[in-house]
C-alpha cells in the first residue's frame, strides 16, 4: 500500500477506512498497546486518550509529509521523534488546561503518547511516502480506528467493573461489580477476548469461502468422471 | 514500611506496581520477544542495563531544567538524552566487551525508545524522588520487567507443545496469559498499598 511510485494517485475512501477496521491499530497490527490497556478503565479516560492520540497522530503526520523532501535521510527518526514530542508537550497542556481532572486521571500516560509505536510507525511507513492529503486522511482514520478500539475496551471495562457507562448507572443496585475488570489483569483479559472474539469472526469468514471453494473442487472431478 | 525507604521503592516497582502487570509499560518486548527462555532473559537485563542508566541521566537533565525553568523541555530532552547515551553505552560496550556486547546488542536500540523506559523518567520525575530513590526504583522496575518477561517466555514454551485451538493464534493467548499473570501479581498488592 505504502509504495514510493504512487504518490500521484488520487485520495481514495480506503485511505481513511483501512485504519478503521481493516488495518485497525489495536486489535490487527498491536500498536500501541501501552495505553489501550492503561487508561482504559472507563470509556471516559478512552475517549480522551484517543482523541489526545489522534490529534498527535494526525499533527505529527501532516508535518512529517509536508517536511517529507526537506529531512535528510540518516536523521529522519530523530526529526520524527522530535516533531511527535513537539505535539505531545502541546497536548499535555492543552489537556491540563481544559480538564484537571481528566489530566490527572490519565497521568504520565499523556507524555508517554510520544513512545507510542503507532505514531512512529505511520510517520516511518506512511507520512514520509506519501503526499500531504493523503497522509492526513490515512492518520485520521488510523487514529479513529484507535480511538475506537480503545473505547470498545472502555465499555466493555467500565460496564463490568462499575455498572456504569461514561458515568451513568446501568445495571440496577443487585449488580455485584466485577472489580477485577477496572484492575490491571482485566485489561489484558478483556482485550485477548476482543481479539478470541475478532479470529473467530475472521475464521468463520474466510472458513466458509474456504469450504465454498473446496467444495467446488471436489464437484469437477465428479462432473468429469460422469462425462 | 515507610514508602520513602529504598527497600521499599524496589521492592514496589519490582513486584508490587510491575511495570508490565500492573501498569501496562513495555508491552511490545513483552508480547514480542517471550518466545524463548534465553532471549528473553538477555532482554531483560539489557532492559534493565538501559533502565539504570536512562534514570541517572534523566534526573541530571531534569536538575538542570528546574534550575534553568524550561521544564516544557522535559519530553523532548528526555528522550534525546536517552537515545544518545544508550547510544554511546553501546559503542563503549562493543569496543570493551564483546562478549557482552552480543549478549545484549542487538536489543539495545530496540528498547532505547520503548515506553517503559521512558516510563521510569517520567515516574521519578512526577514523584519527587532523589537521586538513590530513582536508583532503586529504576533498578526494581528493570527487575520486574525481567522477572515478567521470563515468566511469560517459560509459560509459552510450555504452551507449544498443548493442543491449542485455532482462534487463540499468538496474541490472543499472549494476552489471556498476561491476564492471567497479571492477576497473580495483585496478591502482592497486600506487601504494602498499591499508590500508583
Amino acid at each position: 500500500m505504502a509504495n514510493p511510485k504512487n504518490t500521484e494517485t488520487p485520495l481514495s475512501v480506503q485511505d481513511f477506512t483501512a485504519g478503521l477496521w481493516k488495518e485497525n491499530p489495536v486489535f490487527v497490527m498491536m500498536l500501541g498497546l501501552c495505553p489501550v490497556l492503561a487508561v482504559t478503565n472507563t470509556v471516559e479516560n478512552s475517549l480522551g486518550m484517543g482523541i489526545a492520540t489522534l490529534f498527535v497522530l494526525v499533527c505529527s503526520n501532516a508535518l512529517v509529509s509536508a517536511l517529507r523532501h526537506l529531512i535528510p535521510k540518516p536523521v529522519r527518526i530523530t526529526t520524527y521523534i522530535v516533531i511527535i514530542a513537539t505535539f505531545v508537550t502541546l497536548v499535555d497542556y492543552i489537556i491540563q488546561a481544559i480538564s484537571l481532572d481528566l489530566y490527572n486521571k490519565l497521568g504520565a500516560f499523556i507524555q508517554l503518547i510520544v513512545v507510542n509505536c503507532l505514531i512512529l510507525g505511520r510517520a516511518e511507513a506512511y507520512a514520509s511516502r506519501n503526499g500531504f492529503g493523503k497522509s492526513v486522511i490515512s492518520a485520521t482514520g488510523m487514529g479513529l480506528g484507535f480511538t475506537l478500539a480503545l473505547v470498545m475496551l472502555g465499555a466493555v471495562r467500565e460496564l463490568l467493573g462499575a455498572g456504569q457507562l461514561l458515568g451513568y448507572q446501568v445495571f440496577s443496585s443487585n449488580f455485584e461489580p466485577w472489580v477485577v475488570m477496572i484492575l490491571p489483569p482485566g485489561g489484558f483479559i478483556v482485550l485477548g477476548c476482543w481479539l478470541l472474539l475478532i479470529n473467530y469472526i475472521e475464521q468463520r469468514k474466510t472458513g466458509k469461502l474456504l469450504d465454498e471453494e473446496s467444495a467446488s473442487q471436489c464437484s469437477v472431478p465428479q462432473n468429469q468422471v460422469s462425462s | 514500611m515507610n514508602p520513602e525507604s529504598l527497600s521499599f521503592i524496589f521492592l514496589s516497582a519490582f513486584l508490587i506496581n510491575n511495570f508490565v502487570l500492573a501498569m501496562f509499560l513495555g508491552l511490545c518486548p513483552f508480547v514480542g520477544v517471550s518466545g524463548k527462555r534465553d532471549t528473553a532473559f538477555n532482554m531483560g537485563l539489557a532492559t534493565m542495563f538501559v533502565m539504570f542508566i536512562s534514570s541517572v541521566c534523566a534526573y541530571a537533565i531534569n536538575t538542570v531544567l528546574v534550575k534553568y525553568e524550561l521544564e516544557f523541555l522535559r519530553l523532548i530532552s528526555y528522550i534525546a538524552i536517552i537515545a544518545s547515551s544508550v547510544q554511546l553505552v553501546e559503542i563503549t560496550l562493543k569496543k570493551f566487551s564483546p562478549a557482552l556486547f552480543r549478549a545484549l546488542g542487538i536489543f539495545l536500540p530496540l528498547i532505547t525508545t520503548n515506553c517503559a523506559i521512558l516510563g521510569v523518567a517520567l515516574f521519578q520525575t512526577v514523584r519527587g524522588y532523589n537521586f538513590l530513590q530513582s536508583v532503586a526504583f529504576s533498578l526494581g522496575a528493570g527487575a520486574g520487567f525481567g522477572l515478567a518477561i521470563m515468566l511469560m517466555a517459560g509459560l509459552r514454551e510450555k504452551l507449544e507443545l498443548s493442543n491449542l485451538p485455532n482462534i487463540t493464534q499468538a496474541a490472543a493467548l499472549s494476552m489471556m496469559l498476561a491476564g492471567i499473570l497479571s492477576m497473580t501479581f495483585m496478591g502482592f498488592a497486600g506487601l504494602g498499598g498499591s499508590t500508583a
